[in-house]
């Protein structure tokens, strides 16, 4: 009888590659990216080298050049501080539609996959109905009715985004929902507040999180889009659509202008997206 | 067994369902438009008018009575072709609507035309040779024109085609249409951009339905006893993933009904969109509800068809 030999156990330091969640070179550039315009957003207004609405330069429409980096739009105001302002109302209003969205859509999509019955099949018709409504649509249907503010922008982005949030999150706890500690739980007596904070949520939190990042994505396009049609953030504030806009007239010129606020939503979307791609599958699936 | 008494429930229930979300969203677009701070007859009437004309014109216009019964009647109108008369210049909205309508509805015919040949043969493409460089192309162009605003893909258009290689007029409007070649220079940027918005979400679904299918274990059979990559995929996988695909297809194509709104306004395309979006400015709102109405009918019809296309295509859905 032959004695299994111990082979030595390589020692596996709880790092987190070895604990799989590392991240891929596209997902680092992305989050790089990300970090970047969250800087911008936050402090972009120490940065502009010239205040965001004066006219600084006889020429509009002008190029590159070292002392507009970005050229200058159709005003001849500088670009790059526009820019750099305009990340602040772009993040800053999608970042709190998207948190507005998420937190209500995630917490009534738990309550509704713990309590079931009827309160869970009303609401999912009536937010499944909503979901029938293209968004874009939604959108110019709201601001023709109440005229366009920011809080008007944020809570109309929230309530577009709102029951496709519950209804990711809704799938998700009904399958922790059956699980053998939730029914433990549910022994014990706990109610439905402890339920879904300690024993649903920490188990969606994940690709909850995933989803938040998407959605995030989702909510910039169709801000930027609001505000290219001119019913979004309005003069004499600009976020990137707006930007867009403006500037539209330079576009036959090839005006520098016009093509540096497409490149920072671009960016700004892409990198999100190149991130949720690659984030680990440990936290993005982990509820699979 | 295609047509089974269970196939027939499902897409009955399913036509309910689109029912019944039509008439939450014609609930949420009547309102949303009624919320107008300020009185509509006072708005038509302006700052100067007297309040007795302002009583009469809110009589006249049937404003005095509650505002449920209002929508009840606003219904009705829109089921039996009534759509009320627009504000801003007095004439009926179904006369604005009609060759607009015509207009969007042939941009959108020559998108799809376009689009589902391309799209599918890419798509399958892009499936069978997974991995390649072909396919990773494909990915990266398909992610790339999804994560940006159509209004970008449309600029870019315009700045490629018409500024940087002067083949294309960069506006739509005010050309002749009465030649073909002026007709094709007319429609051309409208078409190019949509067609790259919506055959990128065509790709990209189409491609994952065929993965889906080319990963099945009978698939993988064919493949071990020999048959060729192409036969597997066109014989074995094909036919199975025409379902899903048929469905992809539906579902972007919904995906026309938001990136037309942004194409219209850049192009100045005299279609709905642009109705709508200059009833927007004017806060025309028989106008915009009508408006709203016509794209949210699209776009429930297009989804309610892919899932029905779902449920057809899927016995497993079906018992």
């Amino acid at each position: 009888m032959t004695i299994p030999t111990t082979t030595p156990r390589k020692l596996r330091l709880p790092t987190p590659r070895n604990l799989g969640y590392s991240f891929g070179w596209t997902g680092r550039i992305g989050i790089a990216i990300i970090i970047f315009w969250a800087i911008v957003a936050l402090v972009g207004n120490w940065l502009t080298p010239y205040p965001v609405g004066k006219i600084v330069d006889w020429d509009y429409f002008g190029g590159v050049s070292a002392k507009y980096w970005m050229g200058t739009d159709y005003l001849g105001r500088d670009i790059f501080s526009r820019v750099l302002m305009g990340a602040r109302y772009t993040v800053g209003i999608a970042l709190a539609a998207v948190t507005l969205a998420c937190t209500l859509g995630v917490i009534l999509g738990m309550i509704a996959a713990v309590i079931g019955g009827w309160f869970d099949t009303l609401l999912s018709r009536l937010l499944d109905a909503f979901n029938g409504i293209p968004s874009l649509l939604f959108g110019l249907v709201v601001v023709a009715a109440v005229g366009s503010s920011i809080p008007v922008l944020v809570w109309t982005l929230a309530a577009i985004y709102m029951p496709g949030a519950y209804r990711f999150a809704r799938a998700l706890a009904v399958n922790i929902n059956t699980m053998d500690f939730v029914t433990v739980a549910r022994a014990r007596g706990e109610g439905t507040p402890y339920m879904i904070t300690f024993e649903i949520f920490p188990n969606i939190l994940g690709p909850v999180l995933a989803d938040f990042g998407l959605r995030f994505v989702f909510i910039v396009l169709v801000l930027s889009g609001l505000s290219f049609l001119g019913l979004g953030v309005q003069p004499p504030y600009a976020d990137w659509g707006a930007l867009v806009r403006e500037n539209i007239e330079g576009l036959s010129l090839g005006a520098p202008a016009v093509i540096f606020p497409c490149i920072a939503i671009a960016s700004l979307t892409i990198s999100v997206n190149m991130f949720i791609d690659n984030l680990p599958t440990k936290i993005r699936d982990r509820a699979e | 067994m295609l047509w089974s008494t269970t196939t027939w429930r499902l897409i009955g229930q399913r036509l309910g369902i689109a029912l019944i979300t039509l008439v939450i969203v014609s609930f949420a677009v009547f309102f949303a438009t009624e919320m107008l701070p300020g009185d509509v007859a006072q708005i038509l009437l302006g700052q100067a008018a007297t309040p007795e004309a302002v009583a009469g014109l809110r009589e006249a216009m049937g404003l005095n009575e509650p505002a449920f019964q209002r929508f009840l009647g606003w219904l009705v109108g829109l089921a039996t072709g009534d759509m009320g008369r627009s504000y801003v210049n007095d004439i009926e909205v179904v006369d604005l609507l009609g060759g607009r309508l015509q207009n969007s509805l042939r941009l959108a015919g020559i998108v799809t035309v376009i689009c589902v040949p391309v799209a599918l043969t890419l798509g399958i493409i892009a499936a069978m040779f997974r991995g390649s460089w072909l396919d990773r192309a494909v990915s990266v162009a398909t992610i790339s024109v999804i994560s940006v605003p159509e209004f970008m893909v449309a600029t870019l258009s315009v700045l490629v085609f018409a500024v940087w290689l002067g083949w294309l007029p960069a506006l739509s409007y005010g050309v002749n249409v009465d030649s073909i070649g002026a007709m094709l220079r007319a429609y051309a940027m409208p078409v190019i951009t949509l067609s790259f918005v919506v055959a990128a979400q065509m790709i990209r679904m189409t491609r994952a339905a065929v993965i889906e299918t080319i990963e099945t274990p009978y698939v993988e059979m064919a493949l071990l006893k020999g048959a060729s990559k192409l036969r597997m995929v066109l014989v074995h996988a094909l036919p199975n993933a025409l379902g899903p695909i048929a469905n992809a297809v539906a579902l972007s194509l919904s995906y026309l009904v938001g990136g037309v709104i942004i194409v219209e306004t850049v192009f100045n395309y005299p279609g709905v969109a642009k109705l709508m979006v200059d009833a927007v400015a004017t806060r025309d709102l028989p106008l915009i509800q009508s408006c709203a109405m016509v794209f949210c009918v699209s776009y429930l019809t297009l989804i309610t068809l892919a899932d029905m296309i779902a449920i057809l295509s899927n016995p497993r859905l079906r018992q």
